[in-house]
């Protein structure tokens, strides 16, 4: 188990190389780029602070060499913690994620939490109680999540949190704690806030889970080992939960891989709506202005975050199934 | 009588599918004595494992017990009727595991893939005795050794995946019987076993059963296994036990004309080498068009020789025909039919050796 894994870790290193050289390609591929007008607007105002400054940048990142001496400035400046600049926020790219990567990963966790609480008990309730009127009523629900649009139903629940219940929506701290630092009230405040984006994330992939569990629930249910178990002595629930319910979850486990950088960057438009500060509308944005460091490093990241989510997934299958373990 | 176990009176397993009502057991009659084997033989679809599972009330919807009796005598004076409790409720689960127990076809398909043999083992012990986990483990692995599993000790940490199929069905056995119940259901449990480990299974089986004096019913299509293990014998048609008797009884005085249809098919080493071998006219009926009347009377040679009209309409009662032997069928019924004894003869004459009755 333990050579398995780091094996796998070694293979991290030529995916994630090739991944970012990829990456730095394309970013770079279209004419211009924010600089050069960024030192026309400079030269126009004659502003010679920021004229050097462009030129303190044109130095570090080699700015003015071809585009794979500008990949390996800015990778190797990877490896010490130096993600490049931000032209459009003027900030150090690994300061400006930071932030916002922090609030994501607590969003995207949030979210994920909500999706298996709220499917997993669902699934099993609708595979079990299959054609009666609580399985019609649980994939009904499931059909209205999965039809709704996410920004539609933000506006919705913002709407509804802001008319009954009197309560500052849009992002994700009451303006009073916007720039305050940490404290158990500015916690307490997230938390109050962070309701909304993950019901409104959550309800698309917990309606596409419980579907799935339902479906692969009922293929097992039926097995002889159920039977086996059921002939024991157990209870209906007891012997659901421990059987079938272990290997049902198995497409579960391998799709963390794909959840983990889905809630991140899928939830882009979600987060636009609800102006939230998590790195979604930053890649946007990012990618609009042609601020290449920024785009880069956060196109990097999420690579990263995908490949440990197939590892995560892998560990976790193995972990699971000894069927895989074996082999 | 004092040594019965478990009486199953009218048993009636009904499945509720879309198309139809299927009766898969339609009226069964059984008694199960305590130490002895009884085997359940049938072709494939006439009830047999549903009879079984309705013993223990694990039939599932569609499926559903409509009606009967299975009483079951705890000790002297002590019976209760299964059927009175609840299938999900707490007295039927303390019964099933515990009292009886059952064991199935598949090794493989009946072991949970993702779990050791061990824990597997232990859930069913722990389930109905209060022991610690360290208890439970020491008892499993004894039990492991007695069904002549080698190196329990490192077996119990195994999956099912990484054993020989007759090693799990091995395992199948130590976990069924690990409560030392009084009855335990093979539903057929050397079927998906080559020929030697079957043998060493049904020895293992008769060996465990005089030590820990317990019941068996033992399902099959399998007239070796039967005569091998069985002390008494229920022959099932079509949802019916249509004879019942003991071992003897049924293989050298079969009274029923399907019973002796079962026996005359199977292939003799000492017949004529070319001899065609002798098959029952017809298939099993659809079970959505079960004849009226006696169920096997399509198929019945006896009732065509005899010229029985009354077959189609009537379904016959269970007649008794020995000390411990009953048969359904109108041939052995004093008021239901006068038959010439010429055309008694002649029915039984190409069947069976020992003649009718």
């Amino acid at each position: 188990m333990t050579s398995y894994i780091l094996r796998r870790l070694l293979y991290f290193i030529p995916t994630l190389l090739a991944i970012s050289l990829v990456t730095f390609f394309i970013i770079q591929l279209p004419p211009g780029d924010f600089l050069t007008s960024f030192e026309a607007r400079a030269l126009a105002s004659g502003d010679q602070a920021d004229l050097e400054r462009v030129e303190q940048l044109r130095e570090r990142y080699g700015l003015d060499q071809p585009w794979y001496v500008q990949y390996w400035k800015w990778f190797t400046g990877i490896l010490v913690g130096d993600f490049g600049y931000s032209f459009q926020w003027k900030q150090p790219v690994a300061d400006l994620l930071g932030q916002r990567m922090l609030l994501t990963f607590l969003l995207a966790l949030a979210t994920t939490v909500f999706v298996w609480a709220v499917a997993i008990p669902m699934g099993i309730y609708a595979a079990m109680r299959k054609n009666t009127v609580g399985d019609y009523a649980v994939s009904f629900t499931g059909f209205i999540g999965l039809a709704t649009p996410d920004f539609l139903l933000a506006l919705v629940l913002m709407w509804v949190a802001f008319f009954y219940f009197d309560m500052s929506v849009g992002g994700l701290f009451s303006p009073e704690f916007e720039g305050a630092p940490w404290s158990m009230a500015k916690v307490w405040d997230l938390l109050g806030h962070l309701w909304i984006p993950v019901v409104v994330i959550g309800t698309n992939g917990t309606a596409g889970l419980i579907r799935i569990l339902r479906a692969n629930l009922l293929d097992e249910l039926h097995k002889p080992y159920v039977e086996t178990a059921r002939a024991k002595g157990l209870t209906e629930w007891h012997l659901t939960a421990k059987h079938p319910v272990r290997v049902a979850l198995n497409p579960f486990i391998s799709g963390i891989g794909d959840t983990l950088p889905g809630l991140i960057s899928g939830a882009t438009i979600t987060s636009i709506v609800l102006s939230l500060p998590t790195a979604g509308p930053l890649l946007l944005q990012s990618l609009l202005s042609q601020d290449m460091y920024l785009a880069g490093s956060y196109i990097f990241l999420l690579s990263i975050l995908s490949v440990l989510g197939v590892l995560i997934s892998d560990i976790l299958l193995a972990w699971l199934d000894p069927r895989i373990r074996y082999q | 009588m004092n040594d019965l176990l478990l009486e199953v009176e009218n048993l009636q397993t009904h499945f509720f599918l879309d198309d139809g009502l299927v009766k898969a057991v339609d009226g069964v009659h059984l008694h199960i004595r305590r130490g002895r084997t009884l085997a359940v033989v049938g072709e494939s679809g006439c009830g047999k494992s549903i009879m079984a599972r309705s013993l223990l009330q694990i039939v599932t919807p569609p499926g559903k017990i409509v009606g009967g009796a299975i009483r079951y005598h705890r000790g002297p004076g002590d019976v209760v009727n299964l059927l009175d409790y609840d299938r999900k409720g707490p007295e039927m689960r303390a019964f099933r595991g515990r009292e009886a127990a059952m064991i199935f076809q598949e090794p493989m398909a009946s072991l949970s893939p993702v779990y050791t043999i061990g824990n597997q083992i232990v859930e069913s012990f722990r389930l109905h005795f209060k022991v610690s986990k360290a208890e439970a483990r020491t008892v499993a692995i004894e039990m492991l050794r007695k069904v002549g599993i080698p190196r329990p000790e490192a077996r119990f940490d195994a999956y099912p995946h990484q054993l020989s199929g007759g090693m799990r069905q091995r395992a199948m056995i130590a976990m069924a019987l690990i409560c030392q119940p009084n009855l335990l259901i093979a539903d057929e449990p050397t079927t998906a076993l080559d020929v030697t480990t079957q043998a060493q299974i049904l020895e293992l089986l008769q060996k465990l059963q005089a030590e820990l004096e317990m019941a068996v019913v033992m399902i099959t299509h399998d007239l070796g296994v039967v005569a091998e293990m069985a002390d008494d014998v229920a022959v099932m048609y079509l949802g019916q036990v249509v004879e019942q008797g003991s071992v003897d009884d049924i293989f050298y005085n079969p009274q029923h004309p399907y019973t002796r249809g079962l026996l005359a098919s199977i292939p003799r080493l000492e017949g004529a080498t070319r001899a065609r071998l002798a098959a029952i006219p017809g298939t099993v009926p659809h079970p959505y068009a079960r004849p009226g009347g006696c169920p096997f009377h399509t198929r019945c040679r006896e009732r065509i020789i005899n010229r029985l009209d009354m077959c189609k309409t009537e379904a016959p009662p269970l007649v008794q025909v020995g000390a411990e032997h009953h048969a359904r069928c109108w041939l052995h019924h004093n008021q239901g039919v006068e038959l010439s004894s010429e055309a008694v003869q002649l029915a039984s004459l190409p069947l069976t050796t020992t003649g009718g009755h």
